[in-house]
């Protein structure tokens, strides 16, 4: 962890063991906004907005964890847009990628047992799984 | 700039539509570079909105005037109903049936045609229609109702637009004739032989045809209508006859609306229609014209709508100052089923280039004609196709191109026998071809695909090309272009497995392998990343869930690892709706309630603040609840005896009834029994797509059971099974499968053909296209299941007993594991808070989701049950 990172306070989500590997978690954040918290088959950590950008639904955090290559992703529940978990980006939808739906990523660490997600803009997301 | 159209026909709307699409996107600006805002304002002589003239007769065969209304581009002023009476070309105004002068700086006519009426004596008695409007069409549908079945009909024209008009007529009801003054039907797209064989089908069809006959007069009957025709064959007085009539259709072609041009000094065509340059600007150049009214530089004056729109583009993009591609004319080629029958022309179908050579297929048996003629040197130069026009598509753009035919033309015409059919596939195309019509992509820009973008499906060519994407008739041809091109096209399920969906459910068979990992580290695909994805994972799950009866004994969809491979509804046991909350649908088996269930459900509903609604399958949709209410919810329905009705999964849904022989007098069979067994012994049953079911007590069919995927209906001696029905996006009546079954055959059946479907089907495939895809067809899944041809039957009886001692209510068993409970929560962090973006609106006493900002507006075109699949299939 950086100092900087380390400055803002993190946001505990839920005990590890409680997520179930493939599937994802919501997680109401301090402004009222809401996180998707994904535990992949390969046990990484990923979390981005929960809010479907195709739909207005708040709804990603149940979508279906996959794969395209070996790049992790979460298909939307709504309309099955598919979604990069570490970089937020639509890859492929009902017609195709769809660039301008876009997930937000947060950077999201694992401390002892517990997992944390950090909430700033300012802070690129660390896109490493995690693995802190 | 103010842009005014004048019309608001197909023509009249695709060029507003270009204009406020392009306006759009790229604002111009005056010639001194200040902003220069563009509005459009579009007159329409009809008082209602644009619509889709070229299927008009549709409207007889049960369309709505909604069905072929178009919605109007964004943000122009149409004005419906207001007429152009004068042009004023100094000062730039038009004056409008309501008096109002509109100042234009560009002036768009798009002013289509009028009908020909033939100046006869008697063309203006009540009871003479043309056949142009939607008005027209309510017109001649009013009056030959008014007349009854058996009354006769008369078109005035064998032409395209006559034989369209006598097609409606006929589908009245009438007693159809058609009258043309040429020596044959269709004069302009056929030969004489075409004709022939043209009017030979049709005739069969029971319409009788005049040929070299013109119209001389319609007398009218005492009431003053018309009644009688005078018609003759040549000029003597012993060529007239008479034939009587009840109504008559003028449908002899359309002449050019060019009235304003006309009275207002425009040049004119020799034979009427505004005269357009290549940019479709006419004399003066402040003032376009498009479509029918308008005369082409190559001399023309084209009737059908795809020039129209190519003008309709061409003129929008000239207006804006974008580039824009010149008209020089078009081609005339058609394809059209005429009263059913096929008929095609192309490129030069009279052989009237120098040195042409025709090749005839006739055969009057079968009502085929076709022709293809070639230049001296062997090239394809157009054609004439009917009675079967399926070679068409790969026909038509070869001809008038330099590429040499892939076989001599008798064999492209010769039905294929066996050892000597040539193969007329998209291969034999030049690359200049035109695959897609619709977005005007070409064979060479497909292959371009292919090899330089690795486009490798379908679904890859139809994003990266648009191909495909417009009318769809296309989408096959992509198949046999990808086939063409090398490019073996997968039946791979997915990234992850190599395997067809039926080919994994063998192997879990087989190997009795029960874990998704397990699956995919021992059958996967080599490479294969074990996150798996949200194709092969539901997949997994619904095969893993068909067989848990056998994969040692009841397992809930939601146990260990199968947890993680369920779609969002199986996995909250609920469908999702498009504010994220969800809908929950109690069994009702057959329909059947007692009203003490019915009680607790509106109690249910009411203490939960939920909307209610009767579903289609005889049951009650319970919708808006939240995730975390869901386990509530049903608590209080388990407790009164309800279960899963299944409505989230790929399982049966319902067993829908009529009442049946206990309470209407024509019943004979108590179907509501039935139903409820049925859904009883295959409530739970995981499959690749839904089930539904339906059991009428009687032939009346109340329960429409031949719309159904199974359907039984009553006879005096026993059941009437049907197989493979479907409502949906692509509807399709149910197969008779087996007559008067006793109930232990029927139940053998259905328990067979369900475990065939299930084990042969792919991944989202319902009986119906299971049915017409699987080789062999209904004859051999009706072999399979009733004569045992593959040996299977006692596999699959074993399958369906293993299902049914195996099966167990999804919500009590979730309500029993507090594991599962668990996820049932609003949030992880704060599963006391509910989530704040659900909102309500009331309507009609009732809850309705407030949406949230941001949701994009519903397409405006688009099949709902595309929709309805992909979101919750409920």
């Amino acid at each position: 962890m950086t100092d900087e990172i380390a400055s803002i306070t993190p946001i505990p989500v839920c005990r590890y063991e409680e997520l179930t590997p493939g599937r994802g978690v919501a997680v109401l954040l301090p402004d009222g906004s809401q996180a998707a918290v994904f535990r992949t088959f390969a046990d990484e950590l990923y979390a981005v907005g929960n809010l479907d950008p195709a739909t207005g639904a708040y709804v990603i955090s149940r979508g279906l964890t996959g794969s395209r290559g070996a790049v992790p992703t979460v298909a939307s529940p709504m309309l099955k847009h598919v979604y990069e978990l570490a970089s937020g980006r639509c890859v492929d939808g009902p017609a195709g990628p769809e660039p301008a739906c876009r997930l937000p990523t947060f950077p999201v660490l694992r401390d002892n047992g517990v997992v944390y997600v950090l909430d700033d803009p300012a802070i690129p997301a660390t896109h490493d799984g995690g693995k802190s | 700039m103010r842009i005014l159209i004048v019309g608001y026909g197909m023509v009249g709307h695709r060029c507003a539509s270009v204009l406020a699409e392009l306006a759009a996107a790229q604002p111009t600006h005056g010639q001194d570079g200040h902003a220069d805002p563009v509005t459009i304002t579009v007159l329409s002589k009809e008082a209602r909105p644009a619509y889709d003239r070229v299927h008009l007769t549709s409207l007889f065969s049960g369309s709505t005037h909604a069905d072929l209304s178009y919605e109007d581009p964004p943000g122009i002023d149409v004005r419906l109903g207001e007429e152009a009476v004068a042009l004023d070309r100094a000062a730039r105004t038009v004056r409008t049936t309501s008096g109002a002068e509109l100042l234009y700086d560009v002036l768009v006519l798009a002013t289509g045609s009028r009908p020909f009426v033939p100046p006869v004596p008697g063309h203006d008695l009540p009871g003479c229609f043309v056949y142009r409007t939607v008005d027209d069409v309510d017109a001649i549908k009013q009056y030959a109702a008014e007349r009854g079945a058996g009354a006769i009909g008369a078109v005035v024209g064998g032409g395209l637009l006559g034989l369209e008009a006598a097609g409606a007529l006929s589908s009245l009801g009438l007693n159809t004739h058609v009258i043309e003054f040429s020596p044959r039907l269709m004069p302009l797209q056929v030969d004489d032989a075409g004709g022939s064989a043209l009017r030979r089908r049709i005739t069969e069809l029971g319409v009788t045809v005049h040929t070299g006959t013109r119209t001389e007069a319609v007398h009218a009957g005492p009431e003053g209508a018309a009644a009688e025709m005078l018609l003759a064959a040549g000029h003597e007085p012993t060529d007239q006859r008479t034939l009587g009539v009840d109504l008559v259709v003028f449908a002899a072609g359309v002449r050019p609306w060019d009235a304003l041009g006309r009275e207002f000094g425009l040049e004119l065509g020799e034979r009427g229609g505004i005269r357009v340059d290549a940019h479709c600007q006419t004399s003066d150049p402040r003032i376009y014209a498009v479509g029918e009214c308008a005369q082409a530089l190559d001399g023309r004056v084209y009737g059908l709508v795809a020039p129209g729109y190519t003008m309709a583009e061409t003129a929008a993009r000239h207006i804006l100052g974008l580039d824009s591609t010149p008209f020089h004319g078009a081609d005339l080629s058609t394809k059209l089923k005429l009263l059913g029958v096929d008929v095609a022309s192309f490129g030069d179908a009279f052989g009237t280039t120098a040195g042409a050579r025709s090749t005839l297929y006739v055969d009057e048996n079968e009502g085929l004609y076709k022709k293809l003629v070639v230049s001296e040197e062997g090239r394809l130069l157009g054609g004439i196709l009917v009675g079967d026009a399926s070679a068409y598509d790969v026909l038509k753009p070869l001809a008038g191109t330099d590429t040499a035919l892939p076989g001599s033309p008798i064999q492209l015409l010769l039905p294929p026998s066996d050892g000597e059919a040539v193969s007329l596939g998209v291969g034999s195309l030049p690359d200049s071809a035109t695959i897609c019509s619709c977005h005007n992509v070409s064979k060479g820009a497909l292959l371009e695909a292919i090899t330089s973008e690795g486009c490798g499906t379908v679904s890859a060519l139809k994003s990266c090309t648009k191909a495909g994407t417009g009318c769809g008739s296309c989408v096959q041809m992509l198949g046999k272009l990808l086939d063409a091109a090398g490019v073996e096209q997968s039946t791979a399920l997915c990234p992850h497995f190599p395997q067809t969906r039926a080919e994994l459910y063998e192997v879990v068979l087989v190997r009795g392998i029960d874990t998704f990992t397990r699956l995919l580290a021992e059958h996967g695909a080599a490479d294969a990343d074990p996150e798996g994805c949200e194709i092969c994972k539901p997949a997994v799950a619904s095969i893993l869930a068909s067989l848990s009866g056998r994969l040692g004994g009841p397992k809930h969809i939601l146990s260990g690892e199968q947890a993680a491979l369920q779609d969002t509804n199986d996995h909250f046991l609920a469908n999702i709706q498009n504010n994220g909350t969800y809908s929950v649908v109690p069994r009702i088996p057959g329909g059947e309630i007692t009203p003490e269930k019915l009680i607790v459900i509106g109690e249910v509903a009411r203490d939960f603040g939920l909307y209610t609604k009767i579903t289609g399958g005889q049951r009650i949709d319970l919708l808006g609840a939240r995730v975390e209410q869901l386990p509530a919810i049903w608590r209080r329905l388990v407790d009164a005896g309800f279960e899963s009705g299944h409505a989230y999964g790929k399982a049966l849904r319902t067993v829908k009834s009529c009442v049946g022989s206990s309470w209407c007098r024509y019943g004979v069979q108590d179907s509501v029994r039935l139903a409820i067994d049925l859904e009883l012994r295959y409530r739970g049953l995981r499959a690749p797509h839904k089930i539904k079911a339906a059991v009428s007590g009687c032939a009346r069919e109340c329960a429409e059971a031949q719309g159904k995927d199974i359907g039984v209906i009553a006879t005096e001696q026993g059941w009437n099974l049907y197989v493979g029905g479907n409502g949906g996006f692509r509807p399709r009546h149910a197969d008779l499968f087996a007559k008067d079954l006793s109930e232990a055959e029927l139940l053998r059946a259905i328990d067979r053909f369900l475990m065939f479907y299930i084990r042969t089907a792919e991944r989202l495939e319902r009986t119906a296209t299971w049915i017409e895809r699987i080789e062999g067809g209904l004859e051999h899944v009706r072999d399979v299941v009733l004569s045992d041809s593959l040996g299977l039957a006692d596999e699959l009886d074993a399958l369906m007993r293993a299902h049914v001692d195996a099966y167990a209510d999804e919500w009590r068993s979730a309500l029993d594991d507090p594991d599962t409970l668990r996820r049932f929560v609003s949030f992880v962090n704060a599963p006391d808070t509910p989530d704040p973006s659900i909102k309500f609106s009331t309507e009609r006493e009732q809850i309705r989701p407030l949406l949230s900002i941001g949701r994009r507006p519903e397409p405006a075109v688009g099949p709902a049950g595309d929709r309805k699949d992909l979101v919750n299939a409920g």
